[in-house]
């Protein structure tokens, strides 16, 4: 996984709430055996409507995603991190993200970035004076940017230590946890016989 | 202090802790099926790294497969191209595989209960968010993503951060003729779909002590529609009548040993919960969605709400914007709502107590015309068991389809999917824009509910067959 520091990009606002993972990518999308070319479904129905912000030609290179709360619930798919991605995005801001999205986003590289829903608000205020603005996301100092002079935004968003520090490091999960064989091993070795096996 | 059940499961799984880190759990059972375990395995062969445990894993096949001719080979490439890797890497990484066609083949959270794999106090973990379900027996049981699959099947441990704790305790008896799918559906309206974020959730109370097995995993199994990590009901005779004699239930002194720690899988009367919801189960009556997320629901006496009625903005603009998707009218009442198809399945309601009671309430009775009646069991035995009772008899005398097992409409990943503006009232768990296929409406139901409608052809309970 690449490290992650900060990112300035292209914000593009989706004033949606409940965006749920099959509205990101629907289930017919998900054919594929590799982790590459889900963007094609990256809101797919969407996508349809000339208007929806991301056929706007401001936006053509957005790579910073404003949602409203609750992004990413419903299925567990990484395929919706993986589209999200492939389509170029590198942050989601929103005021809640749903577990297993926020975990998936971790664990492949995707930054999830939770603000109090006012910056929401405010960001797509500057979005919809600014169209085509940038926002910068800061993962040392945790901190999001937008604008310039006494309207400028700057405010803290929230992420677990651990998932940071892995994101900062570009760390693989199983190869942290492999150096814990030991341990595995030794649990391993305490479980109850009656516990069920699926191979006997 | 004393502990909560999910605090006891938690603990007996902890391989190592330390400060300022997740905890690594071990996972006693991973479920895999062909949609997000391919990359996985991929990811294996990359690092030269094998599948830890084997022997606590179990592949099936149920997302893609179709549910008609599925002794003949799959017509989409894409979707037969994903079986047949999941296929390849179950051998190549000897993984015991449940294929289309093998008698023990079904949804992933159907097949896990049926094979007795399910059971008290275990860590169970599968690629898809409703595994929630076996919480049911009093096991932590959640959805994970690929890169998480890779991580269990290189590791048989997740590092997880723990979460909070809540009750959700439902006192009362349900009336008859109202399930575990609207006392569910009562209560994710009653939270919206964010209200159990980060906690994990116990439910417990008369209503809930009174469920089936069956009724319990329904319950569970949408934890995950208003956002728990996971939900578990406390084992009781319940559970261990339903476990005992199952292919993979323990047996004999080892069965002895595994009952007296399952009685151990309580609730400590001295222990706390970070937070409770109370409700009354007397008071719940047939519950039905009317908009694009499992929250939007309303009694089925009710009316399609007014959003100006909503007091919050972003509830309000979500209920303009599903009106208009869903194409109703406010005020509307919900028993006028007319639908084209009526699907009965899913790992919510597709066991064989689910396709018993449908069938007992068809009985004697015509789908509508107009209207078509998708039968799905949730697996191959719960469809030979429901042919044993003569169940696909009744619906197909009643002019319904009878089908093959699988996921089928639920998220119309095979054909089974509803046309543009289609109307559905379907007993699976997601009613998301064209979650059932591209401008699909979906109203989630009961099965009673279910059955009705598909006889009148508008959302009806079954005492309007009455009238």
């Amino acid at each position: 996984m690449d490290k992650f520091t900060t990112h300035t990009g292209v914000a593009a606002p989706l004033k949606r709430s409940n965006v749920d993972t099959d509205q990101i990518i629907p289930a017919v999308y998900l054919k594929r055996v590799t982790r590459n070319g889900f963007e094609d479904g990256l809101f797919s129905a969407w996508r349809s409507d000339p208007e929806f912000v991301l056929n706007k030609p401001e936006y053509a290179s957005a790579s910073v995603l404003v949602a409203g709360p609750d992004f990413g619930t419903g299925s567990s798919r990484e395929h919706a991190v993986w589209a999200l991605q492939n389509y170029g995005f590198k942050v989601v801001i929103s005021s809640r993200f749903a577990d297993i999205f926020r975990g998936n986003s971790g664990k492949a590289g995707l930054l999830a970035a939770q603000v109090d829903e006012k910056v929401v608000q405010k960001i797509w205020d500057h979005l919809d004076d600014h169209p085509g603005a940038t926002v910068t996301v800061d993962l040392e100092s945790r901190t999001v940017r937008a604008g310039e002079g006494p309207d400028a935004i700057e405010d803290s968003f929230d992420i677990d230590d651990y998932t940071r520090w892995r994101l900062l490091e570009g760390l693989d999960d199983i190869g942290i946890t492999l150096g814990h064989a030991d341990a595995i091993a030794a649990f391993e070795d305490q479980r109850p016989s009656w516990k069920p096996v699926t191979i006997h | 202090m004393g502990k909560t059940l999910a605090e006891k499961v938690w603990d007996e799984h902890v391989v190592r802790s330390a400060a300022g880190e997740p905890d690594l759990l071990f996972i006693d059972l991973h479920l895999i099926h062909e949609v997000t375990s391919p990359q996985a395995f991929d990811g294996l062969r990359l690092a030269g790294r094998s599948v830890r445990r084997p022997d606590l894993t179990l592949a099936t096949e149920d997302h893609n497969v179709p549910t008609v001719d599925w002794d003949k080979p799959i017509a989409d490439p894409v979707s037969a191209t994903q079986v047949e890797t999941l296929r390849k890497n179950a051998a190549e990484f000897g993984v015991r595989l449940h294929p289309l066609g093998d008698v023990e083949q079904g949804i992933v959270h159907v097949v896990g209960p049926q094979l007795g794999l399910t059971q008290p106090g275990m860590t169970i973990v599968c690629g898809d968010s409703h595994t929630s379900t076996h919480g049911a027996f009093g096991a932590i049981a959640f959805g994970i993503g690929t890169s998480e699959v890779e991580h269990v099947l290189a590791t048989q441990t997740l590092p997880q951060a723990k979460p909070k704790t809540m009750a959700v305790t439902v006192n009362g008896s349900l009336p008859a003729g109202v399930t575990a799918k609207d006392l569910v559906l009562t209560l994710i309206t009653h939270t919206g779909t964010g209200g159990g974020q980060g906690y994990i959730v116990e439910y417990r109370g008369q209503a809930i002590e009174e469920l089936s097995m069956e009724g319990r995993m329904t319950v569970c199994n949408m934890s995950i529609e208003w956002g728990a990590k996971a939900g578990l009901i406390a084992p009781d005779q319940t559970t261990f009548d339903y476990i005992e004699g199952k292919p993979e239930a323990p047996k004999g002194a080892d069965w002895d040993a595994a009952v007296a720690h399952w009685q151990t899988l309580v609730t400590d009367a001295d222990a706390t919960f970070d937070k409770e919801i109370v409700l009354d189960a007397s008071t719940m009556t047939p519950f039905v969605t009317w908009g694009t997320n499992p929250g939007q629901g309303a009694p089925l006496g009710g009316v399609v709400p007014t959003p100006s009625d909503f007091e919050d903005e972003q509830d309000r603009i979500a209920a303009e914007k599903a009106l208009e998707y869903m194409g109703l009218e406010a005020g509307t009442p919900l028993r006028e709502v007319k639908v084209d198809t009526v699907f009965v399945g899913s790992c919510t309601n597709g066991r064989i107590e689910d396709l018993r009671l449908a069938a007992d309430i068809i009985k004697g009775h015509k789908v509508a015309e107009g209207t078509r009646l998708l039968v799905v069991p949730g697996s191959v035995r719960v469809r030979m068991q429901a042919m044993e009772e003569g169940l696909d008899q009744v619906f197909i005398e009643a002019g319904a389809e009878w089908r093959g097992a699988g996921c089928s409409m639920c998220l119309g990943m095979n054909p089974d999917q509803l046309a543009p503006q289609e109307r559905s009232a379907s007993t699976s768990n997601r009613n998301f824009e064209g979650r059932q296929g591209k401008g699909g409406r979906t109203h989630l139901v009961s099965i009673p509910v279910a059955a009705a409608t598909a006889v009148r052809g508008t959302l009806s309970s079954p005492a309007d067959l009455e009238a």
